[in-house]
């Protein structure tokens, strides 16, 4: 099968790539161009773990193809740092040790800058409605969203 | 054992601090690798093909079709994976579940699998694989399983545990029984008695991470394999014994977890990617899809079990009995027994049975999940003892307390406690605002107690000291949530340096000696007992070498907050040598210091827990909310006291949602229907409330710095708690978990109805 060429940015960057039509962008970044930070959890947009921005929009990269990415701008979590800066968000997903296992954490996190890009000082019920998207088995989703509720209050006084 | 593992009641300066994890800033960058994250050169991607049918006979399996298909590289059935199990009848059920054999027992049962360039050509190829079925009538609930006419599900299994060995086959496997004292004399002493029979759904540990493995065969023998578990080193001894292989030609790599909870102490695809890697010649990378993982993975049992307590008008217990039958899907399991053992732990009681029935049901193998088997009987026990608390008219937590086990208490399964916490759990419970917050309408309150053994187990760390006095620390229990930051912290006490001077990993199986897997909370138990043994070897070693430095007697030196120090007035002009510095020297003294552990980990304290929630039920709809939460727990010490409030919160978190959503719901035709996170329902951020948490620590005797595992109590009292929320909340009383909308609008409408 011939592949499509796809056009995009990713992170900053110009990427170039080919693709089948039945591939999903979750497939594309994961097996194609090796940025794995993007979890497959489901595969059918239920649990938030592959969550990227796309020209400003959070989606589920299970859900997108490959193909649609064509001529877009596209944020992953390995975009998310500056260099060996952390952005707020990671920094206090650490101190607020949001995290257990980690599986669900990038998704978590691209879902927060999302959130926080659109509502910048959400109540405590708007982020657990903004991250609802998002599963968590491990952490019962309180230091999460203390981990946002700080990353917020940090971002607003930055 | 080489060191005095008893509690020694020490001050801490590292140990109950909180500082970020080692494996943090890989996590939040994306950088972590985990099962799926990890590839091969050349590698590539199996596919397994499933029964659709709950219950079959495979007469014929042709994959001539598939093997055709270019780029198909290998296609495996039961006969590439010989027994080889030896009369392990255990060891055969894994490879039988790994890959049915004669008969396909559940839905979603691996029947074949195939090898492919990629995953689309894999996906294909399971098309072409024909199978050739004959339908056998199949049985899914657990007491229809249990009937003397349902459907047998394997006719060589006669009941064990009787009196008298039965003539016909059963599909209940086992009975056991645990208690003391004459329950018969309990009850006639009894002025009240409550019975009530308590059902619950089948749930999954629904880790986020789906299994994945990526295994490479060589032509010499040996192999590797890259794979998320909890235990790398069983996963090894279970995958060599079904592939013939000795186990130290078989390098088992842990990858990063993404989420266990009992679910990846199993082999289930990892033999088949090893036999489809062999039979290729190629590494094979295999990961589930969600779908497979519900299906052919997980999940915990579905239980029916009828309980009995009798007490004295005064609150006193003076007999309690219960039944409990616990599906195992269709393998033997003691899934029951472990549910007749912990039932009635929390009490002190004179008379006390409990009987256990393990029931095959054509549904996955079960699989731990979390203090496997104690949340069913807590949520039937609790849920009793909170009905005899009305009819006492005594308050819930008062008649827990008056009957509560205590040090010297012999314990319903047995042994007898040493200093536990079921007492000061509940003290801090009737003394906890959350008990005296107001309640409004359509609301209600409710707490239970929860218990769990805790494991201790086979453990091996290795603690090495770089020239630059920085501490390699590598243990062989996987990491499952912070562990490698409560160890780096044990390691930084015990040597008396600062945490940031410790690099703790996960070593694979080729490195460091055999380590059961991280089950039973036992990650920071054990590998923190083996790491302060390393530790004190390696200061020895320490000490030796300063010694030597100073030319002095090894019994004038002594350890203290990270240096050397030389005891008596005739060394008065000697400075104490550093860590830093007896490591710097370390080339000329002798050689790397290091030190080793190799120990069982006796005495794991057994833990308990008490909880508290409020619910607020919609009479119209059914539908429930917990509005507020708190967890009680003991947890000796905290090592890490961020990571036991997240292990007390994600346990609750769990138990929330098996009260009131998660189950696994077959059709007629033996046929899971709910086999994706849109369907089988876990909580959400928008679900919970805060979960807000109480550590106590009442030092376990047997850890030398009071250590108990945290990590599986937390589940154990949630069902029950919510269950008598709800019940106070609605004034019935809820007697089958999940409490789903449905089920609270019958039982709303059953009591309208009179």
């Amino acid at each position: 099968m011939a592949g499509i060429a796809v056009s995009t940015t990713i992170n900053g960057d110009n990427i170039e790539y080919l693709c089948q039509p039945d591939e999903t962008l979750l497939e594309v970044l994961r097996d194609r161009l090796g940025l794995t930070g993007a979890k497959e959890g489901c595969g059918t947009g239920d649990c938030g773990a592959c969550s990227v921005i796309v020209d400003n929009r959070l989606v589920c990269s299970c859900l997108v193809l490959g193909a649609e990415a064509e001529g877009r701008k596209i944020e992953t979590i390995e975009g998310m740092a500056h260099g060996d800066q952390l952005h707020p968000l990671q920094q206090k997903f650490l101190e607020h040790a949001a995290l257990q296992c980690g599986i669900c954490t990038p998704g978590f996190l691209i879902a927060s800058k999302d959130l926080l890009a659109k509502n910048p000082s959400p109540t405590e019920e708007e982020i657990r409605f903004g991250l609802a998207g998002n599963l968590c088995r491990c952490t019962g989703y309180d230091k999460i969203v203390r981990a946002v509720q700080d990353a917020a209050n940090v971002m607003k006084g930055a | 054992m080489n060191f005095d593992p008893r509690f020694s009641g020490r001050k801490f300066s590292s140990v109950g601090t909180r500082p970020i994890r080692p494996d943090g800033v890989d996590k939040v960058t994306g950088r972590a690798r985990y099962g799926a994250d990890f590839n091969m050169a050349g590698q590539l991607f199996g596919r397994i093909l499933r029964s659709p049918h709950a219950h079959a006979v495979i007469k014929k399996i042709d994959t001539s079709k598939a093997e055709k298909l270019n780029g198909v590289k290998a296609v495996i059935t039961a006969k590439d994976l010989p027994d080889l199990t030896d009369g392990d009848a255990a060891m055969y059920d894994i490879l039988d579940n790994c890959m049915a054999r004669k008969k396909a027992l559940y839905d979603g049962h691996a029947v074949a699998a195939v090898a492919a360039v990629d995953a689309r050509t894999a996906r294909q190829a399971l098309k072409l694989i024909e199978v050739e079925y004959e339908v056998l009538p199949h049985v899914t609930d657990v007491d229809e399983a249990a009937h003397h006419h349902a459907p047998l599900i394997n006719d060589q299994i006669f009941t064990e545990g009787l009196e008298e060995k039965p003539v016909k086959p059963s599909n209940v496997t086992k009975r056991t029984q645990f208690g003391h004292g004459d329950v018969h004399k309990g009850f006639a002493e009894a002025d009240f008695v409550v019975e009530r029979s308590y059902k619950t759904e089948q749930t999954h540990q629904g880790y986020i991470e789906p299994h994945a493995c990526v295994a490479s065969v060589s032509s010499d023998g040996t192999a590797d394999l890259w794979v998320c578990t909890q235990g790398h080193f069983v996963y090894r001894q279970h995958c060599a014994q079904l592939l013939g292989m000795e186990a130290s030609k078989l390098r088992v790599t842990s990858s990063e977890i993404g989420g266990g909870f009992g679910g990846k102490t199993h082999v289930w695809a990892e033999p088949v990617a090893l036999a489809l890697s062999r039979k290729a010649g190629r590494p094979v990378k295999l990961v589930m899809t969600r779908d497979e993982v519900f299906r052919a993975s997980g999940p915990t049992s579905a239980t029916s079990i009828d309980v009995r307590i009798g007490a004295k008008k005064d609150g006193t217990i003076t007999a309690a009995e219960a039944t409990l039958r616990y599906s195992c899907g269709p393998y033997a399991g003691s899934w029951a027994e472990i549910g007749a053992m912990t039932a009635f732990a929390c009490y002190k009681l004179d008379n006390v049975k409990t009987v256990g029935f393990e029931v095959l049901v054509n549904r996955p193998k079960t699989a731990a999940y979390r203090a496997p088997s104690a949340p069913m009987a807590a949520f039937a026990v609790e849920s009793a003892i909170d009905e005899l608390a009305h009819e006492l008219g005594m308050d819930a937590v008062d008649l827990r307390i008056k009957n509560a086990a205590q040090e010297g208490t012999r314990a319903s399964y047995g042994p007898v406690y040493g200093p536990i916490g079921i007492g000061p759990t509940l003290e801090a419970v009737k003394n906890h605002p959350h008990m005296k917050a107001p309640l409004g309408t359509n609301q209600g309150r409710g707490m239970a107690c929860g218990f769990w053994f805790n494991f201790g187990g086979q453990t091996c760390t290795d603690l090495n000291i770089g020239m630059d006095g920085s501490v390699s620390l590598a243990v062989g229990t996987v990491d499952v949530g912070g562990s490698r930051a409560s160890l780096s912290l044990v390691a930084a006490e015990e040597l008396g340096i600062d945490y940031s001077h410790v690099k703790a990993i996960v070593a694979d199986t080729s490195s460091l000696g055999y380590n059961d897997m991280t089950d039973g909370s036992r990650g920071t138990f054990s590998s923190s007992m083996a790491t302060i043994s390393a530790a004190r070897n390696a200061i020895k070693v320490l000490r030796e070498r300063a010694a030597q430095m100073w030319d002095v007697p090894v019994d004038d030196v002594a350890w203290e907050k990270g240096h050397a120090i030389a005891k008596g007035e005739k060394y008065g002009n000697l400075s104490p040598l550093s860590l830093k510095e007896i490591a710097a020297k370390s080339g000329t003294t002798g050689g790397p210091i290091a030190g080793h552990s190799e120990l069982v980990a006796d005495g794991a304290g057994v833990s308990f827990a008490t909880h508290i929630c409020d619910i607020e039920v919609d009479p119209e709809t059914g539908s429930t909310r917990v509005i507020r939460y708190t967890v009680v727990q003991d947890a000796g010490k905290a090592v890490h006291p961020t990571y036991v409030e997240g292990q007390y919160q994600g346990g609750a978190a769990q138990g929330i949602g098996w009260a009131l959503n998660e189950e696994y719901i077959y059709g007629k035709d033996g046929r899971l229907q709910n086999a994706g996170f849109l369907d089988y329902r876990i909580p959400v951020c928008s679900d919970l409330p805060m979960i807000d948490t109480q550590i106590l620590e009442i030092p376990n005797p047997n850890h030398p710095y009071g250590v108990r595992g945290v990590g599986e109590t937390s589940i154990v009292p949630p069902l029950a708690a919510i269950a008598n929320a709800v019940s106070n909340a609605v004034g019935v009383r809820m007697t089958h978990i999940p409490m789903s909308p449905p089920r609270i609008l019958a039982a709303l409408d059953a009591e309208r109805e009179g």
